[in-house]
């Protein structure tokens, strides 16, 4: 039973990965050596270097495949959990995260807009609007005090749970008349679902498109991937299809957080060390998630996913609030 | 008002035009990422920070850490942000700066490649929508928005 499930969740990729990235322990484990006589002002850490590297594979490894179990992005996990217990300060962390959402995000998109799941039609005016407000988003939380960012980052966070345990989702919203603007447009697709053949059009395209900048701002001040807002709003509000809502918001987010992205790489808010591991955790955790996903529980891990962000919120919060409650 | 596109359930033309140029460019920035990170963290290219102290920065905030780079390695007389990167590629850890602007610069690429094809099926508020992307998005990446110079 236990080789079919390491069949089955692809361990043997995942382990030689683990592997690959634990070489460094071999290589420079006897070359550790005391501080340098140039020694920074900031306390030295004890931990050899590689074990960061390492903690992070493993974390965000976890965080990918409870992200697709859960039906959640990996930025949304990501931010809240490595900022709130992890010694890296919130600014590389928001960094790391947007790029770990865009990796994400570039993965997945070209299958869905080749199977016409993704509208670019659909995408092309919101993440206009998004991704403006997401640099906008960006260069207000890198000017804003850490403190006042790590308290809405945790207000933003225990939202988000309130919103997962209360949205509702419609598989195929009724939407009897497509508004002027989105006729205009012709923001309008036809996909097939299980040999059905479906037309969709979206309403209320002015309101959608307003929402939009309060998701871009907050998707470029808090680092977050922003699907889990995307999704609610195309396919609740605007009445897209709830599979078209899904795939447009994640190739969406290639394009918000490109945008959020290139502030944090300029003002040098990006730590490679930090960010390659934690890429490849997240996506090699999604490719197991995948496969997981026949055989594991959706709404017990759901549940498991609001109760850490849940946590990870009011940590946030505390931290912000220069309360130690854990 | 836009040129009727004809409607099925198969991807348009530029949808796939757009998938393929998304998905050349991710496979190039991770394989290179891949690479790059690597060459870091084996050491075999040196690095501006050492990898021993890399974690003794990560605690402040990112202008405290510039500074304190720049202080304890650089020397410079001023604080490598915007592009300044590009000026360190012989150093293991910003080297790996590359792919990472590589995967943030391709949805850019691919907005540019499918302009022509919206003006050549008289789609115009596409076409402006498209370059007003392509717009936005390099003036975030230019460094212009976020250093100011």
């Amino acid at each position: 039973m236990f080789k079919q499930l390491s069949g089955k969740i692809g361990g043997v990729s995942a382990f030689l990965f683990c592997l690959l990235i634990a070489n460094p322990i071999l290589v420079l484990a006897s070359e550790h050596a005391a501080a340098t006589a140039a020694a920074p002002a900031m306390p030295a850490d004890d931990r050899a270097w590689w074990m960061w590297p390492i903690i992070l594979l493993v974390v965000t490894f976890v965080m990918g495949i409870l992200a697709v179990l859960g039906g959640v992005g990996g930025g949304v996990l990501f931010v809240p959990i490595i900022s709130g217990f992890f010694p890296f300060h919130l600014d590389f962390v928001r960094g790391a995260g947007l790029l770990v959402a865009l990796s994400g995000a570039l993965a997945a998109g070209p299958g869905l807009l080749k199977a016409n799941l993704a509208s670019l039609r659909l995408a092309i005016p919101v993440a206009l609007i998004a991704s403006t407000m997401a640099i906008v988003g960006a260069m207000v939380g890198l000017a804003l005090p850490t403190n006042i960012v790590q308290i809405s980052l945790g207000a933003v966070i225990l939202g988000i749970c309130a919103l997962m345990l209360t949205a509702k989702k419609s598989t195929i919203p009724d939407v009897k008349k497509a508004d002027n603007l989105s006729s205009a447009l012709r923001i309008v697709g036809v996909y097939t679902d299980q040999g059905e053949t479906i037309n969709w059009k979206i309403h209320r395209t002015i309101p959608g498109l307003f929402t939009f900048i309060i998701i871009g701002f907050m998707a470029g001040m808090f680092g977050l991937g922003a699907g889990w807002a995307n999704v609610p709003v195309l396919n609740l509000m605007m009445g897209a299809p709830l599979k078209i809502s899904v795939a447009t918001s994640k190739f969406l987010l290639s394009i918000t957080d490109t945008s959020a992205a290139w502030i944090y790489l300029n003002k040098g808010c990006v730590i490679p060390m930090m960010v390659v591991p934690s890429l490849i955790g997240i996506m090699l955790g999604s490719f197991v998630g995948v496969r997981l996903l026949k055989i594991a529980k959706p709404t017990f891990i759901r549940w498991m996913v609001i109760g850490i962000l849940a946590f990870a919120g009011v940590k946030a919060l505390t931290k912000g609030l220069g309360i130690s409650l854990f | 008002m836009a040129k009727q596109p004809n409607i099925t359930a198969s991807a348009t033309e530029e949808q796939v035009l757009y998938a393929n140029l998304l998905n050349k460019g991710m496979g190039v920035g991770l394989v290179l990422l891949f690479v790059t990170f690597g060459l870091y963290v084996f050491g075999i290219l040196e690095p501006v920070i050492p990898l021993d102290e890399i974690a003794s920065y990560w605690r402040q905030n990112a202008h405290d850490y510039l500074v304190q780079m720049n202080k304890d390695y650089l020397h410079w007389d001023h604080l490598p942000l915007g592009w300044a990167w590009a000026m360190l590629l012989t150093k293991g850890d910003f080297l790996n700066f590359l792919p990472i602007a590589i995967l943030s610069g391709v949805t850019i690429m691919c907005y540019g490649a499918i302009v022509p094809g919206l003006f050549r099926r008289g789609d115009k508020a596409y076409a402006i929508m498209a370059i007003a992307e392509v717009v936005i998005l390099s003036a975030a990446a230019s460094g212009f928005l976020a250093v100011g110079h």
